[in-house]
């Protein structure tokens, strides 16, 4: 090293404007421990700011449709499940209303019961998972201990109903794969009353109205109500926007009609209304909800007349040429399924429309602007499963 | 709005570019010419009677057995504002599919109409990024079609299963351990 | 330690043992194996849930990291596609010796439930990375997944390390950096 070379600049080369810098690309994931699976978001940045940020989905494509194809129509439910895997009861129980709205099968109102309170129970464990692997990424580690415990609780409950823990294959076309079994309801009060009375004011006090929680969330990931609907944001998502928009209330099925609950919203109480903070807070209150649907469900199976569970299974299913459109409200929004049939023992054709797929088109709209920090809190609000992104 | 009064709205302002309806169907539907979809979709989504301000899904279907041979791209529409929903659907020749975007109508028809033209090959002329969503980049073929047929190889992986294991499983042979082939970890602890 | 036979031992006081080198390294590794969070799919909340409180994989020493660089093993856990697979390959290399790979579900076993029309899975992610425990199950149970680890932690307490000069260090115990193994090696 000659002499020169180790010679310090002078002091008018720190002049900021002269200084190089350029836009420094940067890819985030597929694996990464904040993508919520395997995710990859290709950032442009100019230091901390990012300017913009495209997402690149695909890396978990397991062909579902083309399997659709080439099984009969039970034969969809355990593909079906691996869709959305956290919130495994919601594919199977949109999929098999699809067929039998094709098929023109109606079940009797014990098994749209049980499908109640198996869909509610979901959506407790799904939003547990979803706030707390959020509060993780924030950097909270313990809320998401705290929650997957009391997922366990629910676990349990589906264990002991139909033999599986994560992927059940449970709502068949016709009927459900196995009956409540006996005692069922006194567990799942027991499970409610401590989540009422514990869990919900915990989750509350200790993350929702902690300041470093709203510094890091208000404000950040505004998605306006017209960009939201334009973008097809669907569920939780819109709710946090302030559109009052629930498919258990707009477009009923399996006795929704008749359960006296809320609809969550967003209030933008700490910021503008759409926030990632928003999107938080309505899956929070949707927990709540979804505990006083379960309370009616379960007071109703006491007094309704238990039918078999298998009684409008046939034995073939068989669907009449046609299509439908179907639509339910999973944990993450709408799930839509295309059911195109001709009439033989396969479908001919299924489409599976998923929130998340669609949560994902308006990411890069959201995360103009926002510090690299920011992408990671905006990707866990949208509550994204690749299984269901990438189907 | 009823599906046969939208019906008569879409034929009273495109007249014979409405080709044909079908208001039986569980989700009801009304085919239109190919190269109008983009007129129509934007009389749907800003006509204040229909206001079809929601895309819910879009969907190809290939239909090689139809005569002629088509696919189809179907659009399944809501509006927020009258809670109603309808179909809208187009048919296009099964060598090189075209139809026209409807990415400025509906932001979310980006994301759609890249996974139709990564699964069934349908170009959609004027769209912004028409490249692969789904597969990789350098993936070859369209595989929703109803002619797929899988390679052996991807860049030097497997692809179809290997024949003799497909082969084996077809003719009935159980492919793997089957149930309690083997003595559980515990077996040797004597029961209470 | 339980499986040294004829060594001098607890003839001392206590805070005495006597082992083999091998031994005390294994048992260190073993007790230690801190994993790479390579959840792909479903199984990856199985994995998530064997990591939580009920069947906590941390009194077996697994810690998981997020960079292949700090991590001993990797879990599987997961379809693998065609599009991950090279990412997949990526990351083994990345990781550094001892390593050791868990192949969690039969996605990640031999494609699982998509091996006849999945024409984007990868069928079993052995294509692409040397294995050593296979746990079976859609999704496996976090018990399962612990005692795949069990399973591990045996094969591990089986390792040459400074027995034989020439053996590879870590997975695939008996092969040799130049393809010959143990046997031909001996002679």
């Amino acid at each position: 090293m000659s002499a020169s070379e180790l010679t310090p600049p002078a002091a008018n080369d720190w002049d900021p404007e002269a200084l190089d810098t350029d836009e420094m690309i940067l890819q985030m994931g597929p694996q990464h421990p904040a993508t919520h699976g395997v995710l990859r978001v290709e950032l442009r940045t100019d230091g901390e700011v990012v300017n913009a940020a495209r997402p690149h989905i695909g890396y978990l494509h397991r062909c579902f449709e083309k399997h659709c194809e080439n099984v009969d129509y039970p034969g969809v439910m355990p593909y079906a499940d691996r869709m959305d895997y956290v919130a495994a009861m919601g594919n199977t129980l949109g999929f098999a209303l699809a067929v039998e709205k094709l098929a023109g099968i109606e079940v009797s109102p014990y098994v749209n019961t049980v499908r109640v309170i198996m869909a509610e129970l979901q959506r407790i464990a799904s939003h547990c998972v979803a706030v707390g692997t959020y509060t993780m990424d924030i950097g909270a580690f313990t809320p998401f201990l705290h929650l997957l415990r009391d997922r366990e609780k629910v676990l349990d409950l589906f264990e002991w109903t139909c033999g599986a823990r994560l992927l059940y294959n449970y709502n068949w076309v016709g009927g459900v794969s196995h009956d409540l079994p006996d005692g069922f309801g006194r567990a799942a009060r027991d499970l409610l009353r401590e989540f009422d009375a514990i869990t919900i004011p915990e989750l509350i006090d200790l993350i929702i109205g902690n300041k470093i929680f709203i510094k890091r969330l208000a404000g950040v990931g505004v998605c306006s109500p017209e960009l939201g609907i334009s973008y097809d944001l669907t569920g939780p998502n819109l709710r946090g926007s302030g559109i009052p928009r629930d498919l258990r209330k707009d477009a009923p099925y399996c006795g929704y009609e008749s359960y006296d609950f809320e609809v969550a919203l967003g209030e933008g109480r700490f910021g503008p209304l759409g926030s990632c903070f928003d999107r938080n807070w309505v899956r929070v209150v949707e927990m709540r909800e979804s505990s006083r649907i379960l309370h009616q469900a379960l007071d109703r199976l006491e007094k309704m007349e238990r039918t078999d569970v298998h009684e409008k299974v046939p034995k073939r299913v068989k669907v009449p040429k046609g299509e439908v459109y179907f639509r339910s409200e999973a944990p993450r929004g709408q799930l839509g399924y295309y059911v195109v049939s001709d009439g033989k023992a396969n479908p001919y054709r299924v489409k599976v429309k998923s929130p998340c797929f669609t949560a994902m088109s308006v990411f890069h709209h959201l995360a103009r602007g926002m510090m690299i920090a920011d992408i990671v809190a905006l990707i866990g609000s949208l509550d994204i499963v690749l299984g269901e992104i990438d189907r | 709005m009823e599906p046969k009064a939208i019906h008569e709205k879409l034929i009273g302002e495109f007249g014979d570019k409405v080709l044909s309806v079908d208001l039986e169907a569980a989700s009801p539907f009304a085919v239109v010419a190919t190269e109008a979809i983009a007129d129509v979709a934007s009389f749907c989504k800003d006509d204040p009677d229909l206001a079809f301000d929601n895309l819910m899904c879009l969907s190809g279907v290939d239909y090689p057995g139809e005569d002629p041979p088509r696919m189809e791209v179907v659009y399944h529409l809501l509006s927020y504002t009258h809670h109603h929903t309808f179909a809208l659907k187009v048919h296009t020749p099964r060598e090189n599919p075209a139809v026209p975007t409807v990415e400025g109508i509906w932001g979310v028809a980006n994301f759609h109409e890249r996974e139709c033209w990564d699964m069934f090959g349908i170009a959609f002329t004027g769209h912004s990024d028409l490249r692969r969503i789904l597969l990789p980049d350098d993936w070859e073929g369209f595989p929703l079609r109803k002619d797929w047929e899988d390679p052996e190889y991807y860049n030097g992986m497997h692809v179809k299963p290997t024949e003799q294991m497909a082969e084996r499983a077809l003719a009935g042979e159980q492919i793997g351990v089957g149930p309690f082939d083997f003595d559980p970890p515990n077996a040797h602890v004597e029961k209470e | 330690m339980s499986q040294v036979k004829g060594l001098i031992q607890s003839r001392f006081p206590d805070g005495l043992v006597f082992s083999t080198a091998d031994q005390v390294i294994n048992w260190g590794r073993k007790n230690s194996l801190w994993s790479m969070t390579f959840g792909l799919a479903c199984c990856a909340i199985e994995m998530m849930a064997a990591g939580g409180t009920r069947y906590d994989w941390d009194r077996f020493g697994v810690i998981p990291r997020a960079t292949p660089r700090q991590s001993d093993l990797m879990i599987v856990a997961g379809t693998v596609t065609l599009k991950m697979a090279t990412r997949v390959k990526r990351l083994y290399e990345q990781m550094a010796e001892p390593k050791y790979v868990i192949s969690m579900g039969s996605c990640a076993n031999n494609g699982g439930p998509y091996w006849r029309q999945g024409y984007h899975v990868l069928k079993g992610v052995d294509e692409v990375i040397p294995v050593d425990v296979y746990v079976p199950g859609c999704p496996p149970r976090p018990e399962a997944l612990l005692y795949g680890i069990m399973k591990l932690q045996e094969r591990i307490q089986e390792d040459r390390v400074l027995r034989k000069r020439g053996a590879t260090v870590g997975s695939l115990a008996g092969a040799t950096l130049d393809g010959t193994t143990d046997e031909e090696a001996a002679g």
